[in-house]
């Protein structure tokens, strides 16, 4: 290959590989949100049991955040990306034997992600939990709505409300360990660069735009939840 | 009101007897749990190999040496990096704490892995220059490399954490130290130090989990460690418990150290309780 300048390597097209990192950054956003949701879920009834006054429940959450915050989340990964193709097999083999099961690289980063995201999320739900004071609870009893109508209709919309910032970090750090799924083949923004940075022999070049994408999502993001602090705030001041 | 009357409207809600739907959900989670916490004792057992055992366990401890000699080599590191980092963020001078400020901001908005990338596969691309200048032996080891990016990322997170911990110091007592004729490096060490160690213990604490778990990327740079190892081990043996084995041990290391901080809080915090 004849040795190209660098504007051409970053160009958009059969030689450039900025399609290619564009593409991954779309990967990697979309491995983000489409963890965020479950993430969320999970967290916020762990914060739910952790806080519950049933002893059972609150030993339960906590194996849960002990587990999957303790672990490194490289180590996780490896353990769901290598070890659910075999316990699917075996499960599946039981009715169907001469099957072979491969996981997805973004649906194991999906799940794997979810399970850390949740527990992080939960100890910022569940401070605050503590923060919400136990007449709003009296009080949706009192005018008759069940626990669960409470939760839903007057606990929740105060709780994502005081937890927003932290959740705000907790996102951070989501989009940052999205990179750890390169690990196991997900063609994202840091697997696209790697790639890139192999063919063209300019490693230090496309590193620091991978680095670059990931800066530019955090600084759009923040820019993103600043919007949606100051709305937020308007509808409580009316 | 009488007295007795008081003391029945104070008095906790009796726990609910039966089984109210929480309690029925609360034991079968835990139940849940207990059964995998068997299912992998009982995967362990059976999976058991004697072979494997005497192969990889050297193995293993020897990693488990160079996790904990990478972690403390750049939690130190880092520690002696963040001062000066603090000393420009928090200074009056424009220049000097946005330079900090872009430092800080870089090595916490992107990901540790892209760092570790960057300087093993990035710094290679200057091979030329760093032989000129005498410093490739030093960054051709994935160790090194590790360390290096290592201590940046942990500088700027402890950096934040020593801001923190000292602007959590009210005002007053840098006047009132002032007032008594302390310079400022006598009222930092005497007065604002003491107070801020014990804000900043906690997240110090958390950082070194958070670095201990954040080791085991460096297995992805051929570096020798717990994780890499246990790579190793897998890749040689198509052995699952390699990495059941690895889980356990890294769950272990972060929970006995997680105590232990949580120990010592207690322990320098005994003035502060009542």
């Amino acid at each position: 290959m004849p040795a190209q300048s660098i504007w051409t390597l970053l160009s958009w097209g059969p030689d450039g590989w900025s399609d290619d990192i564009a593409y991954g950054a779309l990967v990697t956003i979309a491995l983000a949100l489409a963890t965020l949701p479950i993430g969320l879920t999970i967290g916020f009834f762990v914060a739910w049991a952790k806080q519950s006054e049933e002893p059972s429940l609150r030993l339960a959450a906590n194996i849960y955040t002990t587990v999957f915050r303790g672990l490194p989340e490289l180590v996780t990964l490896f353990l769901f990306f290598f070890g659910m193709p075999i316990l699917l097999q075996y499960v599946i083999r039981l009715f169907k034997p001469e099957a072979t099961i491969d996981v997805d690289s973004f649906i194991a980063g999906m799940i794997v992600l979810s399970l850390i995201f949740s527990s992080y999320s939960s100890e910022v739900f569940l401070s605050a939990f503590r923060a919400i004071p136990k007449g709003q609870y009296e009080g949706g009893y009192a005018i008759g709505l069940s626990k669960w109508q409470t939760m839903r209709k007057v606990i929740l919309p105060q709780l994502l409300r005081i937890a927003f910032p932290g959740l705000e970090n907790c996102w951070l750090s989501l989009l940052k360990d999205t990179a750890l799924v390169s690990v196991v083949n997900l063609a994202e923004t840091l697997r696209n660069a790697g790639v890139a940075a192999r063919v063209t022999k300019h490693a230090f070049l496309f590193y620091s735009f991978a680095a670059l994408v990931f800066l530019a999502l955090a600084i759009l993001s923040s820019i993103a939840t600043g919007f949606i602090l100051r709305s937020l705030g308007r509808r409580e001041a009316r | 009101m009488s007295v007795s009357q008081a003391i029945d409207v104070d008095r906790p809600p009796p726990q609910a007897r039966g089984w109210p739907r929480a309690r029925i959900i609360g034991y079968l989670l835990v139940g849940f749990w207990i059964a995998f916490g068997f299912g992998i004792i009982a995967y362990l057992i059976g999976a058991w190999n004697g072979e494997f055992f005497a192969r990889y366990a050297p193995a293993y401890l020897q990693g488990l040496g160079t996790t904990l000699a990478l972690v403390v080599i750049s939690m130190i590191l880092g520690a002696i990096l963040s001062l000066p980092v603090t000393y420009c963020r928090m200074s009056r001078n424009r220049f000097l704490s946005g330079l900090a400020y872009c430092y800080v901001y870089f090595f916490r908005g992107t990901p540790l892995l892209v760092q570790v990338y960057l300087i093993y596969y990035g710094l290679g691309s200057f091979r030329v220059q760093l032989e000129s200048v005498g410093l490739w032996w030093f960054f051709r080891e994935a160790f090194n490399c590790g360390v290096f990016a290592f201590a940046l990322n942990t500088a700027a997170y402890q950096a934040e954490i020593l801001r923190g911990a000292i602007e959590s110091v009210p005002r007053g007592q840098w006047e009132g130290a002032a007032s008594l004729g302390l310079h400022k490096l006598q009222t930092l060490r005497k007065v604002v130090l003491p107070q801020a160690i014990i804000v900043a213990l906690r997240p110090y604490g958390n950082e070194l989990v958070l670095m201990i778990k954040a080791s085991a990327i460096v297995a992805i740079i051929t570096v020798y460690d717990l994780m890499g190892n246990a790579k190793l081990a897998y890749a040689k043996s198509f052995d699952f418990q390699a990495y059941v084995w690895v889980a356990i041990v890294y769950l272990v290391m972060v929970e006995i150290l997680r105590h232990g901080v949580e120990w010592i809080e207690r322990r320098i915090t005994v003035h502060l309780h009542r």
